[in-house]
């Protein structure tokens, strides 16, 4: 009789150990889900602020100071804005590996 | 040896390589026609996807339109690279994670609904086919240009070569042709900009070279500002306030255009995983920028040769090349003031000389006397930016149909092989009917490729993006908004365009926004009323939140 009573109370725990398990993965899905949309957002806003702002809306006013040569407003739009894109993209390459990584979502 | 002789071995040489790649990469199974076995390493698929993306217009008009339009060309340099954060930030990851064929797959497993395929078959094939005329009537331009053969036997070449090696490798074949297009594109592309640089400034690099000093000690855009006032133009490099927002409007446009274009999306199927999408992305746009930095230079090198070589001459002393391009129509010279001195300003009424902006990259090397197989090297790149890009979108189209429409829609039950079948039928029939209407382009055709981009924003964009970061996102919803947007901005730039037998004046633009930028004015519409009408229909299925739910996580 306490023995069988053992096994029900192991095979409930297995079950609520899935069960558990299930939540805690829910849960880190939805941190890094989270984590990713806070990269998104400070990416996208530096993406916006380089390109659209620096280099079309503020260009005017920035072509009052100079890179070597060039009139900053019409580097930002010319040449700038085309690097950071390419850094941008990098950096949040190595931001998701790592996030990947942490939450143990790597393939 | 002449610049001929070069041209002919060059181009020569390049279509061999096309050829034995081709016959060396055949694509076995469906699997690898379309997405080339998602198999392709992430530096070879970015490489590839920059040859895909570069198309004859970047590769022989962009530099010319950037020295004509001056701080204003900037919004092709930076709306043709910037769509390409997006895309690796918002787009690629997940579709990679979806893991099926094409942009419509996408749109109808996540919408649930054949009719959601259907619509976005019907754009990708109408947005895909207008860009491929244009990129055949480039080849015909080379051919014709360069090598003295009539127009219409350029195109045919033209299509041969795409013809063998799309219907023969698939996704497989174009991939590692593009490979080797976009080498030779780029090399052919940065060794002039490169001697042009060390002439004008002595700085071997071009983009560093573009603000240096000239060897008279003043920097080149300083001499070009002031060249250009002399002559009535604008400064180069100043603002033009009135113009000001249809630049953001037309940047912003090519961004979510180039985010929306299935011919770009579909090549982050053909990496392994996930984080190889990503990455992918980031190669892409470095390949790409390597020209897009130094289109603007190239720019500005050639305006102040132009300008230093042409202005004030006498006629009678132009070198052997301004005849020569005068020839091609591309230069036109008319002595208003019969003084034989050539007057270059910017008042219409004084001007003398109308300069086509393509002169810019085409006549670069005699214009800067550079050594006779430059020359050879340009054709032979435009020639592998038209055929890459035309290669990519065909395979776009014939999968359009063999897989979203055949397989999908019509006969669910074709057999894998009789569906490879079907799609190598599918691009030859696609390969030709592109060939005859870049024989004869219709007159809407060359307007229409540049608006493509707004098209794409103004379609496919909202509803990717919807369908990965909105669970409640619904096929009422997406459908509607697809609708709505393209349909606005269609209808738009039919009114604006005159070319297109519009009746709109530029007076009428809505806020002053040119058809080039209303794609993003359709992308927010697209956007609102997609998202108001999800909120009054049905909510989404369970299944189709698992779905959306799945492909956030590589794993």
């Amino acid at each position: 009789m306490k023995k069988k009573y053992a096994t029900e109370t192991k095979q409930i725990s297995n079950i609520e150990r899935k069960e558990i398990e299930e939540i805690k993965n829910t849960i880190l899905k939805k941190k890094y889900w989270k984590q990713n949309l806070i990269y998104l957002r400070i990416l996208l806003t530096v993406w916006f602020i380089c390109s659209f702002g620096f280099g079309i809306l503020m260009a005017e006013y920035l072509n009052n100071f100079y890179l070597g040569g060039f009139p900053l407003g019409f580097w930002f739009a010319q040449q700038g804005s085309i690097y950071i894109f390419v850094i941008l993209i990098f950096i949040y390459v190595y931001l998701m590996n790592k996030l990947d990584e942490k939450y143990n979502l790597k393939e | 040896m002449d610049s001929q002789f070069w041209t002919y071995l060059l181009v020569g040489i390049t279509f061999t390589i096309y050829i034995v790649i081709a016959i060396w990469s055949r694509a076995q199974s469906t699997k690898e026609f379309y997405i080339a076995g998602a198999g392709i390493n992430p530096i070879i698929n970015g490489m590839a996807t920059a040859a895909d993306w570069m198309s004859a217009a970047s590769f022989l008009s962009m530099a010319g339109l950037i020295s004509v339009l001056g701080y204003g060309g900037s919004q092709y340099l930076m709306g043709w690279t910037g769509g390409y954060v997006l895309l690796a930030l918002c787009l690629a990851p997940y579709l990679r994670k979806f893991g099926k064929f094409t942009v419509p797959d996408f749109i109808g497993e996540r919408y649930y609904s054949s009719n959601a395929r259907l619509i976005a078959l019907i754009c990708a094939i109408f947005i895909s086919f207008t860009y491929v005329v244009g990129q055949m009537k480039g080849v015909g331009v080379a051919f014709s240009r360069f090598l003295e053969i009539p127009f219409e036997n350029g195109v045919i070449i033209g299509i041969g070569i795409v013809f063998f090696y799309a219907v023969l490798g698939g996704m497989k074949g174009i991939t590692y042709t593009q490979v080797a297009q976009y080498c030779v594109l780029i090399f052919a592309f940065t060794v002039p900009a490169i001697y042009l640089s060390l002439q004008a400034t002595g700085n071997p690099i071009p983009q560093l070279g573009f603000g240096s000093k000239t060897m008279d000690g003043v920097y080149l855009l300083e001499k070009l500002n002031q060249l250009s006032v002399d002559l009535g133009f604008e400064k180069y490099t100043d603002v033009n306030r009135t113009t000001l927002i249809n630049v953001f409007f037309i940047t912003a446009a090519l961004m979510f255009g180039t985010a929306g274009l299935p011919h770009v999306i579909v090549r982050f199927f053909t990496v392994p995983k996930v984080r190889d999408a990503r990455i992918s992305a980031g190669w892409a746009l470095l390949f790409i920028s390597i020209l897009y930095t130094t289109a603007p230079a190239v720019a500005a090198f050639a305006k102040v040769n132009l300008i230093n070589t042409v202005s004030n001459a006498r006629y009678a002393d132009v070198p052997d090349w301004f005849k020569n391009w005068e020839n091609t129509g591309l230069l036109q010279f008319d002595d208003k003031n019969q003084d034989g001195v050539i007057q270059y300003v910017a008042d219409s009424q004084i001007n003398e000389l109308t300069v086509d902006p393509d002169i810019m990259v085409l006549a670069n090397p005699e214009i800067a006397n550079l050594p006779a197989w430059v020359v050879g090297l340009i054709v032979a790149g435009g020639l592998a930016a038209a055929l890459s890009t035309a290669a990519g979108l065909l395979l776009v189209i014939s999968t359009s149909i063999s897989h979203d429409l055949l397989k999908k829609n019509l006969n669910p039950k074709i057999s894998e092989k009789g569906e490879l079948r079907a799609a190598r039928i599918a691009i030859a029939v696609a390969v030709v009917a592109a060939g005859l209407a870049g024989l004869n382009p219709p007159g809407f055709v060359a307007e229409v490729v540049a608006l493509a981009f707004g098209l794409a924003a103004s379609s496919f964009f909202p509803a990717i993006i919807l369908g990965i970061f909105d669970k409640r996102m619904n096929k009422e919803g997406a459908i509607s908004g697809m609708i709505v947007g393209i349909l606005f901005t269609a209808i738009y730039i039919f009114y604006f365009k005159p070319q297109l037998g519009g009746p709109g004046t530029p007076d009428n633009y809505l806020f002053g926004i040119s058809p080039e930028g209303i794609g993003t004015i359709g992308m927010f519409i697209n956007f609102i009323i997609a998202i108001i009408v999800s909120r009054f229909t049905k909510p989404t299925p369970e299944r189709i939140k698992q779905l959306v739910e799945n492909i956030r996580y590589p794993k």
